[in-house]
């Protein structure tokens, strides 16, 4: 199995064979972080390009790292300070950044589809690191490799996702990566905010939160993303806690090894209670400690994608 | 790919790999701080075959490790399909240890080069030592063995393939000529 992509733009597109070549490139390159010196040199000389067009820390520190830890340099765009602010659009910004010979474009986005837009306008690699409401690969990524790591596979495993699966493309990508491996995906929301025709994804819907937690192996909870409320869809916050946080009454009646994914940032008494939040069965640091060797892979793979031209060139 | 001639059968694979375990009893004078890190992949298995030939000799257990170089590599802008990323497993501490560098073949000598700068990422040994089941020549960089199952001249238009045991059901070297 050979990567061969220059780009990743979401796990709809890959095979089952490719998610498994990422996590298991990424399960050797957790070693690298555990290291005195944290740093291979598999990436010299290469230049990554953050390019975030939605505010995010945890993501861009994250890429940042895993580019950093590859050798590679890292610079940072944050569009509020860039000639975004003066009309620059989208495909200019992106064959500037490819003018400035730069390697691998990672990029965040407020509009679904705008990474796999840039992707086709450039010969560099583009790696979503999340746009609008469609996909966030590497998310999903990190929270698969979590749940394989702590539970040995991903193939028959009950994984409930709850939270605002409507403008969520952590959801969405996760629905795609983990039916791709097996697993039996729930998603849970009140109904304003589970998307039409979901099931045909491939998944199941329940609004009653004991369902979804009754028999799961896993639990992914989702952020209530109120900055994304338009429409008034959402319910108001302590509602919502009442109704659908999990909570450790709520995880009693679970199976009791369940493990509670978590993408962040935690709104702490919203959608999860703290005291779960911190209890056992969290594994929300592991999600950020993995998520540095998943994004690593991501890189190394896609900067190797480049195969056809090397062919083409011989 | 035609296979030429058959250079080492499985006995010899053994008694070389038990010469090799001498001559680094000998030259270190016993296993004290002594450790073997095998390359993937067949010098991972070679590392540890030395090691139980040490342990028959000696009564003593070394410390076996597994190198993975493939980040390390100085073509891995040029192959055509990118190699697999595989872990390096090396649970103890090399600094200040003598540690033996195991491989099948040593051919350019870039895969040490490679192997050295991931082994001194790791800490900072006393000394480290190469050993190969066959050494082919045809070196690119500075770079020799300390401790080599055997020499054979080779053509560069042919490939020397280790086999072994546990990667390919047999022990055996053979030369192979590129058709």
């Amino acid at each position: 199995m050979h990567w061969i992509r220059k780009d990743l733009l979401g796990l709809e597109d890959l095979s089952r064979e490719e998610l498994e070549l990422i996590l298991a490139t990424a399960d050797s390159f957790k070693e690298v972080s555990t290291r005195e010196i944290k740093k291979v040199p598999a990436l010299r000389g290469k230049t990554v390009v953050n390019l975030f067009y939605e505010p995010s820390t945890r993501t861009r520190v994250s890429f940042e790292i895993a580019a950093k830890r590859l050798s590679a340099d890292v610079i940072n765009i944050a569009t509020e300070t860039s000639s975004v602010q003066k009309g620059e659009t989208l495909i200019d910004t992106g064959t500037n950044i490819q003018a400035l010979k730069a390697d691998i474009i990672v990029m965040r986005h407020g509009y679904s589809g705008a990474a796999e837009m840039l992707a086709r306008h450039l010969d560099i690699s583009v790696v979503n690191a999340g746009d609008g409401w469609h996909e966030h690969p590497t998310q999903a990524l990190l929270d698969i490799f979590t749940l394989k790591e702590k539970l040995g596979r991903i193939e028959g495993l009950k994984v409930s996702i709850v939270g605002d699966i409507a403008h969520s493309r952590v959801a969405r990508s996760n629905i795609w990566g983990l039916t791709k491996l097996g697993a039996q995906v729930t998603v849970c929301a009140p109904a304003m905010l589970i998307p039409v025709a979901i099931e045909k994804l491939g998944v199941q819907v329940t609004h009653d939160i004991d369902k979804a937690l009754a028999d799961a192996d896993a639990v992914n909870v989702l952020r209530m993303q109120f900055e994304r409320d338009s429409d008034g869809a959402f319910p108001k916050q302590l509602e919502y806690f009442r109704n659908f946080g999990i909570t450790r009454e709520r995880l009693n009646k679970a199976k009791k090894e369940i493990i509670v994914m978590h993408p962040g940032p935690l709104n702490r008494g919203i959608e999860i209670a703290s005291d779960v939040a911190d209890g056992v069965n969290s594994v929300i640091l592991e999600q950020v400690t993995n998520g540095i060797a998943v994004r690593m892979a991501v890189l190394f793979l896609v900067s190797q994608g480049h195969d056809k031209k090397y062919e083409d060139a011989h | 790919m035609k296979e030429k001639a058959k250079i080492l059968d499985a006995d010899a694979v053994n008694r070389s790999l038990q010469r090799i375990a001498h001559e680094i009893l000998e030259k270190n004078k016993g296993t004290k701080d002594l450790c073997l890190v095998g390359i993937r992949n067949r010098g991972a298995y070679l590392a540890q075959r030395v090691a139980d030939c040490i342990k028959k000799i000696d009564n003593a257990v070394v410390a076996v490790g597994i190198l993975d170089i493939t980040l390390y590599r100085d073509d891995l802008t040029l192959i055509a399909s990118q190699p697999v990323v595989h872990k390096t497993e090396i649970d103890f501490d090399i600094t200040d240890k003598t540690v033996v560098l195991v491989d099948d073949v040593l051919y350019s000598g870039r895969t040490i080069r490679a192997a050295l700068d991931a082994l001194i990422d790791l800490g900072r040994p006393r000394s480290i030592q190469l050993a190969v089941l066959i050494d082919r020549g045809h070196r690119e960089l500075p770079i020799r063995a300390d401790y080599a199952g055997k020499n054979i001249p080779t053509s560069q238009q042919e490939t020397v393939e280790v086999r072994l045991i546990e990667t390919d059901g047999k022990d055996e070297v053979v030369i192979v000529g590129k058709e």
